[in-house]
């Protein structure tokens, strides 16, 4: 039989063949996003094993009817190599593909541009093989030479290796000798068909072909045996990866919303595995337990106190009995205790702002267990928890923070709601009124009711203290003024039972001042009593004298019991048109400029005269402006109110 | 903010305070009037350096007003004019004894 064909034509076929087996593998093995190395390393096996059962077969057929015309025909014989030839081909390549994957992990620029380099090597050696050179003539071998130059300077990036750990290293050494195995049987058998002397086409002819069977023999010889060298150390990269996870797991146990009980855990598991410590604990001690909360390892409490009795000085002694001060040197926090199996003793303080909040103790069953490059990584994992809680309670403080401003607010929204938003008055007088609180809340009182027709009760109280204590007060006092005001109540009778009141339900060492006015608009009369409360003005319009109102009184809760109706007293005095009542807290005489003078009795006075004149309103902003001239931008330290009273 | 200082002379217990006695001050007040009236008798509280006494420092005296009426002698003396407004205008004389000098306190005291 005889073929006309230029011997072009199946060199042609032969490289579109490799090309499109190239860009299959290029596209399914590079697609397929996967770095895990086993993985690729597995799909270089199987496609070995199923091009390897192809050979085997057609070797198979060739011995059986080696003896037959058949197994003598050209055209049989020669059917068999190329069925060979694509199964061996897609085996090369594909390794090829995979080992470029593997060398190419952690590739740098020079590096990727070496590999360019060698495919455009592997490109111009199939350029080479369609002018076809026999198998070993000289250009051929010089061919031969570059390209196996390249692979062996290739073959030589492994840094895979490293991340594989002991197993995977195993699993790596068994697939890459076996693909060894199958490139040493398909070599073994394209000879055996070569040795026929039938073939009209001769792979070993191929530039490209044998120089991909070099560089796949190389890197499997290379790998194998750097992957072998590699088993014994892989146990030490192991403990340094798991290092480097567990501390990446301490700094993101806050971010994650992990509790200060699971640093703990992550802290005392890391620190254990990355010492190889036989037990442990870490004791936390805390305002809310001051007793210490302990984190257990292959320990009990009664061998912990056994311990802690057992080391008497040192260093380790006062970490453990939370006495530690200073900066710790490493080789000071190992030591020695003889308390069952265990024999060697490390122990750190976990500190927080600068106090000891906890003590972590490795302990181990060899002597001399720990050395000071253990302590170090100890001592990172402690300070990456120290971060952590600190970041923890810096975190929960200001929440909690938030918290308290959010519930003050709220205090600040329902205490102005017990002051009176209208003070309903008929046309007799006008009335105004002004307060301010040192704090979110604060201890002053005012109100004004309408009892009966032409009579009013007007009050001004003030809880001792200020803030949220006397915020509370200041609540009680307006229940009491609301249920014991009433028209047949006179000011003094209000005071002594209000006293009576109070004395039940008042803090020992609160008390409150107030002043109770029944303003009669028939009678152009007040009547009033006086507990205790600054003294109240009245503004002669007549006169343009201040009559200080007084009288005897003592502030309410001070004596809890029936002598106090001894030191209350009832006053009555008459009132004009134009005469201004002007009611205060202590706050504003006793508020401080900054030369520590007080604004004082007397500059009130000077100030309601010299605003007398005006509305009601007037007067208040006036006094206020002249208030605030003095102190100059000095901030309250106490609650202050004012209310005036005109009369017309 | 305030300075206090307890001393004992014979059988009588001497308190000087000295600044002003605010909210804040105030818990040292009653730290020092407390631990005299848990082991004294006769107590005398000099106040001559006293300029200013917030209402929470006027707690302290009458939250102690129980301890005064079950047998402790207890004396204020040296009150500067506006220290003792404040405390007429509360009404703490007539519970209070309150004497202008120290020889008068010492008088009371017996």
């Amino acid at each position: 039989m005889k073929v006309n064909l230029a011997p072009i034509v199946p060199r042609i076929f032969f490289a579109l063949f490799i090309v499109c087996t190239f860009s299959y593998y290029r596209v399914k093995i590079i697609k397929a996003d996967s770095v895990n190395f086993i993985d690729l390393l597995w799909k270089i096996f199987m496609t070995g094993l199923v091009t390897t059962v192809g050979a085997l077969a057609i070797r198979f057929f060739d011995y059986v009817f080696a003896s037959t015309s058949l197994g003598q025909n050209p055209a049989m014989v020669n059917l068999l190599y190329h069925l060979l030839i694509g199964l061996i081909v897609v085996f090369l390549i594909s390794t090829v593909v995979v080992w470029k994957r593997l060398i190419l992990y952690q590739k740098s620029k020079t590096l990727l541009q070496l590999w360019n380099f060698f495919e455009y090597a592997l490109v111009f050696s199939l350029v080479f093989d369609l002018l076809g050179n026999e198998f070993k003539s000289e250009l051929y071998v010089y061919a031969l030479i570059f390209v196996t130059g390249f692979s062996l300077v290739l073959s030589l990036n492994l840094k895979w290796i490293a991340y594989l750990n002991f197993k995977q290293k195993l699993k790596s050494i068994l697939f890459i000798l076996l693909s060894g195995i199958y490139l040493y049987h398909f070599i073994s058998t394209l000879l055996a068909f070569k040795q026929t002397g039938l073939l009209i086409f001769d792979l070993y002819d191929n530039v490209l072909v044998v120089a991909l069977f070099i560089f796949c023999l190389l890197y499997t010889a290379i790998s194998v045996l750097v992957t072998l060298f590699n088993l014994p150390t892989s146990s030490v990269f192991e403990r340094k990866l798991q290092e480097a996870v567990d501390f990446q797991k301490l700094s993101q146990a806050i971010p994650s919303g992990q509790t200060e009980e699971q640093t703990y855990d992550i802290l005392l598991e890391s620190s254990m595995s990355a010492v190889f410590a036989d037990a442990a604990w870490l004791e936390i001690r805390t305002k809310e337990h001051p007793d210490g909360v302990f984190y257990l390892r292959e320990i009990k409490h009664s061998q912990i106190s056994d311990i802690k009795e057992q080391i008497e000085s040192g260093l380790i002694r006062d970490i453990i009995r939370f006495e530690t001060t200073a900066m710790i040197p490493s080789n000071k926090v190992i030591g020695h205790v003889k308390i069952q199996n265990m024999k060697s003793i490390m122990a750190l303080p976990v500190m927080v702002k600068g106090e000891q909040l906890g003590s972590l103790v490795l302990l181990q069953e060899v002597n001399d267990g720990f050395n000071r490059d253990l302590v170090d990584i100890v001592v990172t994992f402690v300070n990456q928890a120290s971060i952590s809680i600190e970041n923890f309670t810096l975190l929960s403080d200001a929440l909690k923070n938030e918290r308290y401003k959010v519930q003050l607010k709220i205090a600040q929204e329902v205490q102005k709601s017990l002051l009176p938003e209208h003070l309903t008055h008929n046309d007799h007088f006008g009335i105004c009124a002004f307060a301010e609180a040192a704090e979110e809340v604060g201890g002053d009182y005012y109100d004004l009711l309408e009892l009966e027709s032409d009579k009013y009760g007007l009050i001004i109280a003030d809880v001792s203290g200020k803030g949220t204590s006397a915020a509370f007060h200041m609540a009680q006092m307006k229940g009491i003024f609301h249920s014991l005001a009433l028209p047949d109540v006179r000011p003094v009778e209000f005071f002594k039972t209000a006293n009576k009141a109070l004395s039940a339900c008042l803090e020992k060492k609160s008390f409150i001042t107030a002043s109770y006015f029944w303003i009669n608009t028939l009678t152009s009369e007040i009547e009033f009593s006086r507990a205790g409360h600054v003294p109240t003005y009245l503004y002669s319009g007549a006169t343009g004298e201040v009559q200080s109102l007084e009288g005897g009184g003592m502030g309410l809760g001070i004596l809890r019991n029936q002598d106090y109706s001894k030191y209350v007293e009832s006053m009555t005095v008459p009132y004009s048109k134009g005469d201004v009542l002007l009611l205060y807290t202590d706050g504003i005489p006793e508020a401080k400029n900054q030369t520590n003078q007080q604004f004082d009795f007397e500059r009130l006075k000077k100030s309601l005269k010299k605003h007398s004149t005006g509305t009601p309103t007037q007067i208040r902003d006036g006094i206020i402006a002249e208030l605030n001239e003095f102190l100059d931008g000095v901030k309250l330290d106490d609650d202050y109110t004012l209310i005036v009273v005109k009369f017309n | 903010m305030v300075d206090i200082k307890t001393t004992k002379e014979n059988d009588t217990c001497r308190i000087v305070v000295v600044g002003e006695v605010d909210a804040s001050s105030s818990i040292q007040l009653d730290n020092a009037i407390k631990a005299a009236f848990e082991t004294e008798k006769k107590i005398m509280v000099d106040l001559s350096g006293l300029e200013y006494i917030s209402s929470a420092g006027l707690g302290v005296f009458v939250s102690h007003l129980e301890d005064i009426r079950s047998g402790i002698d207890l004396v204020l003396f040296g009150l500067s004019e506006s220290v003792l407004q404040v405390f007429e205008l509360l009404g703490l004389p007539q519970l209070i004894q309150i004497t202008t000098t120290e020889e008068e306190a010492l008088a009371k005291l017996g």
